[in-house]
């Protein structure tokens, strides 16, 4: 990316005007794709000193600004206790450390990528955004829209709900994009399935939630048939990291394992 | 083997610290300050003819010094392989041409003040292109209707098959008894195509050089080559510069594996700064160093095995087909090793035959990659007896206890296939091939391993194992040379054209002058390599370094040695046969008087009959003694998604005597891990438009420190007559064994057999719901 | 613009564009032990320090770097010539291109974590690619490096 400007904000509002002013403004997060993107840019917008790189947590929930680091979530003991850790687990698979010292929560949300290993824990966690003018918005709806984010992301809510999470990334490499991940998260409120870099973006297997949330009691059995939903209700495709069919085999078993754990079942 | 105090020791690297320090030491850190910056115009299409470059918009824009196109250069054929001469690759390119043949290919080069202002212009040339039908399948080249080098001119410089007519850049066939007749007679036969992939070296430092004028105007250029002299050879040649006008010099080089043996930027730098009279930089970016260097050569091999039913493989016949793509470099020399440093592991069939064609393609060039055909046939050959064994109900190790090459044993291959010609017939001095591979049946449990066993959770574990060897240089073809030069006060320097591209060469070969000169490795000064001050050598490839330029440093110091003893013995004023020589002194064996190297050298330099004592002295193999190995592998593999890991890879190596035990060890365990990448992970992806798609390391996927945990790695006891102080080479031989090693894993686990690399969880997922 | 950072314990001042990457100024200013070996940062060959924590300098502002300590490999002299000590024994260091990115994160574990684990010791630099060693070899030296003995 190349600009000819480059502004630290003053204040959320500040950083919003100087948004506005120009069309090619943009904010810049932890700035890894700065090297990859072609754009041209007038203003380049940074929000370090505005204490969006903290993790704060209240009675019932956490907070995780959007310019904290992934190290920072890597090293939360209060995100550790948080459904088995699946946040803590799914960022420290990221790249290596050098990468997760630059790389931002919210640059990794506010880019809807398909290869996110934040997005699917989030969901599966049932993560809300806090954006500057719109306030809170559900990530679930957020990842369904489309187009350039104008408001600016302050933060992650969680709540602090007891759970047990799973999270599963498969990849070629430990250094390396997912081919596919799940998340699953089972709280007092039911169960969450997430799942992502199908390769599209992340999305919840909703189908296979609402087989169980109808199930009188959860075993191997109505496990084994939400998988084969979560495998049967979401479209998977191909790209060059791997085929539609694989990636819907693995949705399958990993679904399967996942719902497993969660339930305290043997597989 | 007599006592050794300098070789064969774990002696530290002699430059290790000051690298990990971070001085300036790679070619990017000598560039002038400044030189112009080169950026490289590249093709978007496959294949086309360059209708027309406008480059005056470029050529316009401040701070633009040149731009040049295929009419700046003269039109001169030749090959970018750097390899000896006669090269056995066609010539093929020239340094900019009216035709582009792969996505990527050079189309202009722009030199400016700095970065930003090249890559500006770059995007204000305007090329007006006809575009062709390209050919991206390598098994519809031969014969195409597309001809991708239809130009005149261009040739072969002795038989190599090449018909560029056909889209064949070489072609070979070779066959002993008659092959045909006894598969016909063989009680059991497999037959099996298997297919490898165009695997990238991925050496960390991005191809680099550099190119300034001197006072004496003579052009002078840094690159990180692994052929210092081949480059200047060729630079001339194409360029019409006379050869003593032309210096390059190799600084530091951040790793080759063969991908640095070819010419690359260093036209364009030299053609910058021959014009513009100033000094200029090409650095490669990653995607330039993936899109348009080169790769491995990706083959098809049909194997086809014939044996008796109490398990003697009678006949073997291979036929490759080979991609080269765009250009020809290493065309017939990669595809004979196929046959040559394969076939002959099972020596004692009764026919055998190699034969197949090397063809052109609309894709980025092959060349030469660190176990260079071997290890694509190695992987067919391999996974092939395994399915013998099988199909006889035999062990794997079993049959190949019975079948491979021993120590004294001979093949008829060796005397036939050469590089590109005739080969050398040799016997195995050293093949400690049953050593190895009991130990490492030993090793790695084999007993109790195989084939599988259920650890629960989902999980098996299997073994897979596959045999390999290599070679120790191109005999009677590539010479290596050394200078040892005697300073006051009793220090050496050691000349070598020899090139340490990371592997380490310039401490063995330090080691192996001290040793024979009685002194401390740091009282030998290494310099490699420059084509103004060190003597000749081939350079860095075929395993060549430890055999060939070993041996010529060897007798370098033998010689320097007999000339210290001559100086010694009139100093003393005795009997040469009187001085009982210690390395840092002389003592007469008639009065016991002493004179220390210290003193005879500076006397040398100042004081009594002065001279500077200088040798130098150089070597060919008249053979090349294979390194031998057994790899094995254990691995764990899910069930349900075929994911696998490797628990560990053992490896049991016949290099005859390591000159550096701890350097050899991270030849063959840098090797195996490269092995491991090409078997596992290293995935090739190419649009239909023939882009390469798996053009950074976001996408090519090479092993991590968290992927592989445990090498097992063990030298068998092994000391090869004609070798420095015992040794042959060791550069290549690690690589070979894991393709195979793993595909036998695989299905010694889940019963199927993946016949193309890499062998992902993804395929053998589909293997499988294939199979029930 | 012109900003002004603490470089191995010394005060610099650049002049330099507002969308300039460290790993460039860097180079430019003589900090030959960062290098450039990817653009996608993947490779870890242009890791260098700030405020001790290991960071890919291909994608890290200049501008940002405004009163922040830096650390390249010249930094910590006597750390990484005793790290080659240890990548000598285990022979380590080949082509050595990436050993100075390594060194200074070696470095950095060492100042975060007590008697990390070989287990850690991956996990820390798998950002950290190499061509050349397979690995072992320099985890070992490593564990050598932060007196692991077992």
């Amino acid at each position: 990316m190349k600009f000819t400007n480059y502004h630290r904000a003053q204040s959320l509002e500040d950083a919003h005007k100087t948004l506005q002013k120009d069309k090619s403004n943009t904010i810049v997060g932890g700035g890894l794709w700065l090297k990859l993107s072609r754009r041209e840019v007038d203003t380049a917008v940074d929000l370090a000193g505005l204490d969006l790189d903290l993790i704060e947590t209240t009675d019932k929930t956490i907070r995780i600004g959007a310019m904290t680091t992934l190290t920072q979530i890597e090293e939360s003991d209060t995100l550790r206790q948080i459904a088995s850790g699946i946040l803590v687990e799914a960022v420290s698979e990221i790249m290596g450390r050098q990468l997760r010292n630059v790389a931002t929560l919210g640059g990794s949300i506010i880019g809807r990528y398909g290869f996110s290993d934040c997005i699917t824990p989030l969901l599966a966690l049932d993560a809300r955004l806090d954006f500057h003018e719109r306030g809170i918005v559900s990530l679930q709806d957020f990842l369904t829209e489309k187009g350039k984010v104008d408001d600016i992301l302050k933060a992650v809510v969680i709540d602090k709900t007891k759970a047990k999470g799973y999270f599963k990334k498969v990849k070629k490499t430990a250094h390396d994009f997912p081919i596919l991940n799940v998340a699953v998260v089972k709280s007092e409120d039911g169960t969450r399935i997430a799942i992502g870099s199908r390769p599209a973006v992340a999305t919840l297997a909703q189908a296979a939630m609402d087989h169980l949330a109808a199930a009188t009691t959860i075993d191997k059995k109505t496990i084994t048939q939400a998988a084969r939903i979560a495998k049967e209700s979401l479209k998977y495709s191909t790209n060059h990291r791997a085929g539609a069919e694989y990636r819907a085999h693995l949705a399958e078993v990993y679904t399967r394992r996942g719902l497993m754990e969660v339930n305290g079942l043997e597989d | 083997m007599k006592k050794t105090k300098t070789v064969n020791q774990r002696i530290r690297s002699i430059d290790g610290k000051g690298i990990m320090m971070g001085r300036a030491a790679y070619t990017d850190d000598v560039a002038p300050k400044e030189a112009l910056v080169i950026k490289v115009l590249r093709s978007p299409h496959a294949f086309a003819r360059i209708k027309s470059i406008d480059k005056s918009k470029a050529e316009a824009l401040p701070g633009v010094e040149i731009v040049l196109t295929h009419e700046d250069f003269p039109r001169n054929p030749f090959t970018r392989a750097g390899q000896g001469y006669p090269e056995p690759s066609p010539h093929d390119k020239y340094a900019l041409d009216d035709h582009v043949r792969y996505v990527g290919d050079e189309v202009a080069c722009v030199a400016a003040h700095d970065e930003e202002t090249a890559e500006a212009a770059l995007k204000l040339l305007e090329v007006d292109y006809e575009i062709k039908e390209p050919v991206l399948d390598f098994e519809k080249a031969k014969g195409h209707a597309s001809i991708i080098h239809a130009e005149e001119g261009i040739h072969e410089m002795f038989p190599i098959g090449f018909e560029p007519e056909k889209n064949v850049a070489a072609a070979y066939h070779m066959e002993v008894d008659d092959v045909e007749k006894r598969l016909a007679e063989s009680e059991v036969t497999v037959t099996s195509s298997f297919y490898t992939q165009a695997q990238s070296h991925t050496a960390l430092e991005p191809h680099t050089v550099n190119a300034r004028l001197d006072y004496q105007d003579r052009l002078v250029l840094y690159s990180a080559t692994q052929t210092p002299f081949h480059v200047r050879r060729i630079l001339s040649q194409a360029l019409e510069i006379p050869l003593n006008k032309i210096r390059v010099i190799k600084p530091r080089v951040g790793g080759g594996f063969g991908g640095k043996q070819a010419i690359h930027g260093e036209m364009l730098a030299a053609m910058v700064t021959m014009k513009t009279k100033k000094p200029s930089r090409l650095t490669y970016t990653r995607k330039e160093v993936f899109e348009a260097t080169y790769t491995r050569h990706p083959m098809r091999i049909d194997m086809r095995l014939g044996a008796t039913k109490d398990g003697r493989i009678t006949a073997i016949d291979c036929y490759g087909l080979s991609d080269t793509g765009a250009y020809g470099e290493h065309a017939l020399t990669v595809f004979m090793v196929t046959g040559s440093k394969v076939l002959p592991l099972y020596n004692k069939v009764d026919a055998v035959r190699f034969h197949g064609d090397v063809v052109y393609t609309n894709r980025v060039s092959s060349g030469a990659y660190r176990g260079y055909g071997a290890i694509q046939g190695n992987y067919a050959l391999e996974s092939a007896i395994d399915m013998l064994a099988e199909k006889l109900g035999m062990d794997p190790v079993e049959l190949r206890q019975k079948n491979m090459i021993a120590e004294g044993e001979t093949s008829p291959i060796f005397e036939i296939m050469g590089e590109g010609t005739e080969g050398t017939a040799m016997n195995m001095e050293t093949c400690k091939l049953d050593h190895c591979v009991k130990r490492g049946m030993e090793l790695i449990g084999y007993k109790d391993k195989f084939p599988r066993r259920e650890i629960g959770n989902n999980k098996l574990r299997s073994v897979g194992m596959a045999i390999a060897m290599q070679g120790s240089g191109i005999p009677y073809i590539d010479m290596g040379a050394a200078t040892i030069k005697l300073n006051d006060d009793g220090f050496y320097n050691l000349l070598v054209g020899a090139t340490d591209i990371g592997q380490g060469s310039d401490t063995i070969l330090a080691q192996i002058a001290a040793e024979e000169l009685g002194v401390d490795v740091e009282k030998v000064v290494v310099y490699s390599s420059d084509t103004d001050l060190t003597p000749f050598d081939a350079g860095a490839y075929a395993s060549s370094t430890t055999y060939v330029s070993g041996n010529a440093v060897w007798k370098a110091a033998k010689t320097m040695k007999k000339r210290l003893i001559e100086e010694a013995a009139r100093s003393l004023g005795v009997e040469v046969e009187d001085i009982d020589f210690r390395g840092t002194s002389f003592k007469s064996k008639k009065d016991g008087e002493e004179l220390s190297l210290s003193d005879l050298s500076n006397t040398l330099f100042y004081n009594d009959d002065q001279k500077q004592l200088s040798v130098t002295e150089s070597y060919y193999g008249t053979k090349s003694p294979p390194p031998f190995m057994a790899g094995f592998v254990e691995i764990e593999i899910d069930k349900e998604t075929c994911e696998y890991e490797v628990v560990d890879y053992v490896s049991v190596v016949d290099c005859g005597v390591t000159i550096n035990p701890k350097l050899a060890q991270g030849q063959v365990e840098g090797g195996i891990v490269q092995g491991l990448g090409m078997a596992m992970t290293e995935d090739v992806k190419i649009a239909a438009n023939g882009k390469l798609v798996t053009a950074d390391f976001l996408n090519y996927k090479i092993p991590t420190g968290k992927d592989i945990r445990k090498l097992t790695t063990e030298f068998a006891a092994s000391y090869e007559e004609s070798g420095p102080y015992g040794a042959k080479s060791v550069g290549e031989i690690g690589i070979d064994t894991p393709p195979a090693a793993i595909a036998n894993a695989v299905y010694n686990a889940l019963g199927v057999r993946i016949k193309s690399l890499p062998i992902t969880p993804e395929k053998i997922q589909a293997a499988r719901m294939e199979k029930d | 613009m012109k900003i002004e950072m603490n470089i191995n314990g010394r005060k610099r001042i650049f002049d330099i564009r507002p969308d300039e990457l460290l790993a460039d100024t860097l180079r430019r200013h003589d900090y030959t032990s960062v290098r450039k070996g990817c653009d996608t940062t993947s490779c870890g060959v242009c890791t260098i320090l700030i405020d001790d924590e290991p960071v890919p300098s291909c994608a890290y502002l200049t501008v940002r770097a405004e009163g922040k300590k830096i650390t390249t490999v010249e930094g910590i002299a006597e750390e990484a010539e005793r790290l080659a000590g240890c990548f000598g024994d285990e022979g380590a260091d080949q082509c050595g291109f990436c050993n100075p990115g390594i060194a200074l994160s070696v470095h950095a574990l060492k100042l975060s974590a007590k008697a990390p684990t070989e287990e850690n010791i991956r996990h820390y630099l798998v950002g950290h690619l190499c061509r050349c060693s397979g690995y072992q070899s320099q985890v070992k030296a490593i564990r050598r490096y932060l007196g692991d003995t077992t």
